[in-house]
């Protein structure tokens, strides 16, 4: 099921079969494509397999864009010990809804993407994190799971290869943190979802401590269409290192917010004004939040830029999970810098020092700042304490906190000097000695 | 302790999904379903759990802490989730928390008091292209105007509200 | 060894063995890296982040305690970056602690206060209501504040990796994350006490100490636990005389950061109210209290009278007095009353291993040794419950370096948590050590550590046992007091001299041991040092001339007709000798008025009885120990200078013992009798612990593996207390 009207200037291939008929069951999937790349992909080498991914630029959808073929070539193969696949769907960024649409509308797709990965590195056992919340995705995804199985597609002998392999959902419990690659493994073993120290990477020592490929639903999803159709036709798509399509998440004050897939490179411009029907109300664009809530906001005039990992990076801002918030000119930033920091508080694992305190303060300045009693050293003061907070922290979380904070503060300063306006502690008290 | 034949099933698989050894992964999933089918996490389930997966009590109590769809008091028996975060707040997402604090009388992670609904205002929850958003359990309900969450409450009231599966 | 690695730091040009991580790297420069969470010996967290430094070639600040030196590194730990990024971090930290340093026990020792006093601002931006939780009192000695909790997790692992417990977890998440104990709202472990000490802040308090000094009033004395063998350090905390606390505040002890709940809490006996200060001599069936003088000149006129009569002496010495006092003792005895009529409550058949040993050289384990063997076999011992520091010396040798472990117990031990463990009915055990036979063969070396299940004729078989391996082995006989060792060593054995040397060298018959002193009819004078038979055994000779030197009024000390107030092991100077073989210096911390040592009141009792036993003082004594015991002849700067010195007893020596048949081994074997001490008893003196009797845990608790058995959450079974002392 979608829950937005497609539009007709996305390009698409891992959405392909959203709209059809019981997109979701296995005979919908093999009667468009399905299961095509996995048995190419058998005939193929695990190098081979990995230089299409090379040759299509796929980056992860994730949110670090992190280029999908290099990963999987880090992973150790024939070590003689286990080693797993495992899919983050968790999504839990804000502003992201795809993976869900994914699990909904495609399951085989996903599965098909995680056979081809643990037939890569030869892995027998596959695992999708899902986000707690997310229970009849789970529950789609069990059934499909189940349909593989009945198919011949999962357990023992797949395909008659002599190769095994069993796949499972795990359910979160509610966590943000559990996003975090590492996170998600603790998570995945029955502990608290704290992050783990790096080295080693997950690709090493991931899940049960052996090599694992990890890799979020988007990416994985995208892997039978890249097998089917070549890297290099997929990369074509896309722009020069940024291959492919990928789903984007608009949300906020347009007029048909929605997922839309569409290749990389696509203009933010364009995607506002021609996929979602322009801003709602005809109000002007002030600001766009470019992929979740961890990546900087770009002011409006900063948003003529193509959609795609380095352009939005060039920006100074991130691609991350596609999540696009747009915000029209009534919008508070305040008020949507002190959402955004009050998630972050919430979900910070409290590991380390610099996010759990750091996180917490900046929520409470800026609730206090919100509510009228800012100071005027508070605009300073809440850039600092992002500033101490970011590159310090034990993982990202700390950072997808501290630079969204920055940015709001340093785009929209005359915001926050206007709040001071209406302040009734504007004035400076005595600092408190320690 | 005993559960639903269909509950017992589900632990059964867990425990069968990971590796030899590696029980304990099912600590997480196992708590949530658990709640899901007695309504919070007892004293009595953090053993039950801590017992099956072989862990601890203090290692159960650990995760407990940590997840925060895990809860240690009775929700309702409509748990309903406001999401306020920043796609739905600029929709009015924290408006229709308000509103929704209003109508059922009750706040943030409260139960009313026949038991039948709590709310909680939650962080993301996969919406944003939709919002504003709420789940009722485990149901999203999309683009939720006031009058639709009034519509909805009475629903549940009426018990005329059907969950998705 | 691979090649060292190059590296800069602060300019400094350095080397470093590859693996080294940079914080300690920099610390064997003479640089030092602030650091909460890392902690030497535990898991690496990366949490605290106060160690970030400024690394060339690399963006971002690094981690000092997980980074490894790599090889042409360049460092800086003082540039403006990194004094901004310590200053950040320390200011975040203080926002939800609270500033209530005046109050606080840890004030004057808390590495926060230091660490913001080097590297913090003078000044707090945070103006913000801080996070309030009230404090908790988790067990009678652990108090935790969760506000004060920088959550640096040492805590956490000092009591799961460290001691194998696993009672302290976290609980919630993000700034309200805190430390949450194994029951819930209670803790339930062997209370301890080490997450009490590592606390670098005041989080984590002590019911017993907090809130009675400042650590500044205090004079820190560094001496010996007086409770069970092992022989840790323990630093007292001295205000007025009065033991205030104790901890392993140094960590310069053999124990390192280690103590138990009896070396950290139970020194309260010291100050328990029944403490006799003065000394009791009968008349007329009832005590009364007389001078000093008075009561060394009744003891001497007797003892005189006696001797002149060729009376039947007695001795019975103590496993709490020191090597000088139970060297003095026996030659008091064997020269001054002339008889070998002495001996002591054995808890292990150290003479039997000596025996059996036959005089081979360096197969005796030091309490080292136990660190960084290779492998060790534990034989019938509950080494948590009895001996704590063995037991967390074995477990960090697997932590560590992964040493084997192998116990054979008969009922479940902590150690089945990782080592390879095996029932064995007691009488059957070597059975089992021969299943595992092909295995130990295998390793390549092993530590074997027996209690009182093995002795007399059974050592033998053990270590041709250990013979028939193939593989170097060495032995640890585990005795249960604080001078066990030091009691058997000195001799205080009716068969054996100071250092093993059989009576009849010379020229003397051996004379009745512990058992037979107590069954003998004809007993015309005992003399009781530091024990306490009576409370299980009574004296078949009534109407003897009973003298008892003890801190307390025992059951033993109530049948005396004279009662000589003793001092506390923590009131003394002089030397004990662990389970180990290894020696140590005693220092007077604390002082009961009244009291004497034992060793002074022996060499009054000497010279009130015209007899030169020369200046009692403990040095000269244990100059004379140095010459004349075989073994003892350990380097005095190791000793004064508060470290442990292994004694020798068999290196490089003739073997003696058995050249003439005096050595009843199997005989001698029921005399050895472990009391089976477990944390929460430490045999009489653990009776005047209140605090030792206010924390009895149920061990069961702690043994079960999770993984194997369910919770037992009703009537979980408490162990058999002792009945509290007077
Ligand atoms: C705080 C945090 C939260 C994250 N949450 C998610 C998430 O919800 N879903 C996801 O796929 N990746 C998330 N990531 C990124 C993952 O760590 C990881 O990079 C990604 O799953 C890798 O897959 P990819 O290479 O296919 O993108 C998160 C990262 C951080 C630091
Ligand atoms: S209680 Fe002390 S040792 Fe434990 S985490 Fe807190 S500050 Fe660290
Ligand atoms: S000591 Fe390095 S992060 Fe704490």
């Amino acid at each position: 099921m979608r829950y937005n009207v497609p539009s007709p200037l996305e390009t698409r291939i891992i959405s392909q079969r959203f709209d059809l008929p019981n997109s979701a069951s296995i005979d919908t999937y093999l009667a468009n494509d399905g299961y095509v790349a996995l048995r190419k992909a058998i005939g193929m080498a695990p190098e081979a397999i990995i230089d299409e991914l090379r040759a299509s630029s796929l980056r992860g959808r994730g949110g670090a864009g992190f280029p999908t073929g290099m990963k999987w070539s880090f992973v150790p193969r024939n070590t003689g010990r286990p080693s797993y696949i495992i899919c983050n769907s968790d999504e839990s960024e804000p502003c992201t809804c795809k993976d869900r649409l994914l699990m909904e509308n495609d399951p085989q797709q996903l599965i098909e993407g995680m056979l081809i990965a643990g037939w890569t590195i030869q892995s027998s056992k596959g695992y999708i994190f899902i986000r707690g919340e997310y229970r009849y995705q789970i529950e789609i995804m069990e059934r499909a799971i189940a349909e593989a199985y009945e198919r011949g597609y999962l357990g023992k002998n797949v395909l008659g290869t002599g190769w095994d392999f069993d796949l499972y959902t795990h359910s979160g419990a509610g966590a943000y943190e559990c996003g975090e690659e590492t996170a998600l493994l603790e998570s995945l073993e029955g502990k608290r979802g704290v992050p783990r120290l790096k080295p080693p990477f997950p690709a090493v020592a991931g899940a049960f401590q052996s090599p694992t490929i990890l890799n979020n639903t988007e990416t994985l999803s995208t892997v039978p269409v890249i097998i089917r159709m070549g890297g290099a036709d997929y990369a074509a798509l896309g722009t020069p290192k940024n291959g492919g399509t990928r789903l984007m998440c608009v949300s906020g004050h347009v007029n048909k917010p929605g997922v839309y897939e569409l290749p990389l490179g696509f203009p933010l411009m364009r995607l506002i004004n021609d996929v979602c029907g322009g801003m709602r109300n005809r109000k002007k664009l002030k600001a766009v939040i470019p992929g979740g809530s961890s990546a900087p906001v770009l002011k409006a005039e900063e948003c003529d830029i193509p959609l795609d990992f380095d352009s939005i990076a060039k920006a100074k801002s991130m691609a991350g999970s596609g999540g696009i918030l747009v915000l029209d000119e009534d919008t508070d930033m305040v008020a949507v810098a002190l959402r955004t920091i009050k998630f972050y508080a919430h979900e910070s694992c409290g590991w380390c020092i610099p996010c759990r305190e750091g996180t917490t303060w900046l929520k409470k300045v800026l609730t206090r700042f919100h509510d009228g009693g800012g100071r005027s050293s508070d605009i300073d003061l809440i850039a600092e304490l992002a500033n101490n907070m970011l590159g310090r922290t034990f993982c990202a979380l700390g950072d997808a906190a501290a630079m969204p904070t920055a940015a709001f503060v340093a785009k929209f300063r005359d915001e926050f000097e206007a709040y001071l306006k209406r302040s009734s502690a504007a004035v400076e008290p005595e600092l408190a000695v320690v | 302790m005993t559960f639903s034949p269909a509950l017992e099933e589900r632990f059964a698989k867990l425990l069968t999904s990971y590796p030899p050894g590696r029980q304990r992964s099912a600590v997480v999933p196992m708590l949530l379903y658990a709640q899901d089918e007695i309504g919070h996490v007892s004293q009595e389930l953090v053993e039950e759990v801590a017992c099956r997966c072989g862990v601890t009590p203090l290692q159960v109590d650990e995760v407990i802490g940590y997840y925060s769809m895990l809860h240690r008091k009775p929700l309702g028996k409509y748990h309903v989730q406001v999401c306020t975060n920043i796609s739905c707040q600029v929709v009015g997402g924290e408006d229709l928390y308000g509103h929704a604090a209003r109508t059922l009388g009750i706040g943030n992670k409260q139960v009313t008091p026949d038991g039948l609904i709590s709310l909680e205002e939650v962080e993301c929850m996969g919406a944003c292209s939709w919002a504003p958003a709420i789940q009722i359990n485990y149901d999203f309900h999309h683009f939720v105007t006031r009058e639709r969450f009034d519509q909805l409450i009475q629903a549940l009231r009426d018990g005329t509200y059907q969950e998705t599966a | 060894m691979a090649a060292p690695v190059n590296l800069t730091i602060d300019g400094q040009k350095l080397q470093a063995s590859p693996g080294t991580l940079l914080i300690n790297a920099a610390k064997q420069a003479g640089i030092s890296i602030p650091a909460f969470c890392y902690y030497d010996g535990l898991a690496l967290q990366a949490a605290c982040r106060m160690c970030l430094v400024e690394v060339e070639k690399t963006p971002k600040l690094q981690v000092a305690c997980t980074l490894p030196v790599a090889e042409g590194m360049v460092v800086r730990t003082d540039s403006p970056q990194v004094r901004q990024a310590r200053k950040g971090m320390l200011e975040f930290l203080l926002t939800n602690h609270p500033l209530d340093c005046p109050v606080c026990d840890k004030g004057g020792e808390c590495e926060l206060q230091d660490m913001v006093f080097r590297y913090g601002a003078g000044q707090s931006r945070f103006i913000e209501p801080k996070v309030h939780v009230d404090e908790k009192q988790w067990s009678p000695i652990v108090y935790y504040d969760a506000p004060r909790c920088i959550l640096c997790y040492r805590c956490v692992r000092i009591c799961g990796e460290g001691l194998g417990v696993s009672a302290l977890g976290i609980g919630n998440r993000g700034v309200v994350a805190e430390i949450v104990p194994n029951r819930g709202d209670h803790l339930e472990c062997d209370e301890c006490g080490a997450c009490i000490d590592i606390c670098p802040v005041g989080a984590l308090t002590s019911g017993t100490y907090r809130y009675k000094a400042r650590p500044w009033e205090m004079d820190h004395v560094g001496t010996i636990c007086t409770h069970c063998s092992n022989g840790c350090k323990t630093t007292l905390g001295i205000r007025n005389g009065q033991i205030l606390r104790a901890n392993s505040r140094d960590h310069s002890g053999i124990n390192g950061e280690f103590l138990c709940v009896k070396g950290r809490y139970a020194f309260d006996f010291n100050e328990h109210p029944g403490r006799l200060t003065s000394p009791l001599v009968r008349s007329d069936g009832e005590f009364k209290p007389v001078s000093w003088a008075q009561a060394l000149a009744a003891v001497a006129q007797r003892f005189t009278e006696l001797r002149v009569k060729r009376g039947n002496f007695a001795v019975i010495g103590s496993n709490h007095t020191t090597n000088e006092e139970n060297f003095l003792l026996q030659k008091f005895a064997r020269e001054v009353l002339r008889t070998s009529n002495i001996d002591h409550h054995r808890t292990g058949d150290v003479a039997g291993l000596i025996h059996a040993l036959d005089g081979r050289t360096n197969v005796l384990a030091s309490t080292d040794d136990l660190y960084n063997t290779k492998a060790a076999l534990v034989i019938s011992s509950d080494l948590a419950q009895e001996q704590p520091l063995l037991a967390f010396q074995l477990r960090a040798n697997w932590r560590h370096h992964k040493a084997h472990v192998y116990a054979v117990t008969p009922g479940p031990v902590r150690e089945d948590n990782y080592a390879t463990t095996a029932r064995a009915e007691p009488g059957n055990e070597f059975d089992v050590f021969e299943s595992m036979r092909e295995r130990l063969a295998k390793e390549p070396e092993l530590v074997i550590l027996f209690g009182d299940a093995i002795k007399g004729g059974r050592i033998a078989r053990l270590v041709s046992f250990g013979d028939s391996l193939g593989i170097p082995v060495k032995y640890v006989c585990l005795v249960d007091y604080s001078n066990s060792r030091g009691a058997s060593d000195m001799g205080l054995l009716p068969h054996l001299l100071p250092g093993y040397r059989s009576v009849s060298d010379s020229g003397l018959e051996p004379g009745l041991n512990y058992d037979q002193i107590l069954a003998a009819a004809d007993l015309d004078a005992l003399w009781i040092v530091g024990a306490n038979p009576l409370a299980r055994q009574s004296l078949a000779s009534p109407n003897a001339f009973l003298v008892v030197q003890d801190l307390f009024l025992t059951e033993t000390a109530r049948q005396a007709s004279v009662v000589l107030p003793a001092a506390s092991a923590y009131e003394k100077n002089g030397t004990f000798t662990n389970v180990c073989g290894d020696v140590q210096k005693l220092s007077r911390a604390a002082k009961t008025m009244g009291t004497k040592s034992d060793l002074e009141i022996i060499a009054l009792l000497a010279k009130e009885m015209r007899q030169d036993f020369g200046a009692a003082k403990p040095e000269v004594v244990f100059d004379e120990i140095r010459r004349s015991v075989r073994g003892y002849d350990v380097p005095l700067t190791v000793i004064e200078t508060g470290g442990a010195a292994k004694t020798v007893l068999l290196d490089g020596r003739p073997q003696v013992a058995s050249r003439n048949g005096h050595f009843r081994v199997d005989t001698d074997a029921n005399l050895i009798r472990s009391a089976r001490n477990t944390l929460f008893t430490s045999g009489t003196l653990g009776r005047f612990s209140q605090m030792l009797s206010s924390v009895i845990e149920a061990p069961g608790a702690l043994y079960r593996d999770p993984r194997k058995q369910p919770e037992v959450r009703e009537g979980s079974v408490q162990v058999e207390t002792v009945k509290q002392g007077q």
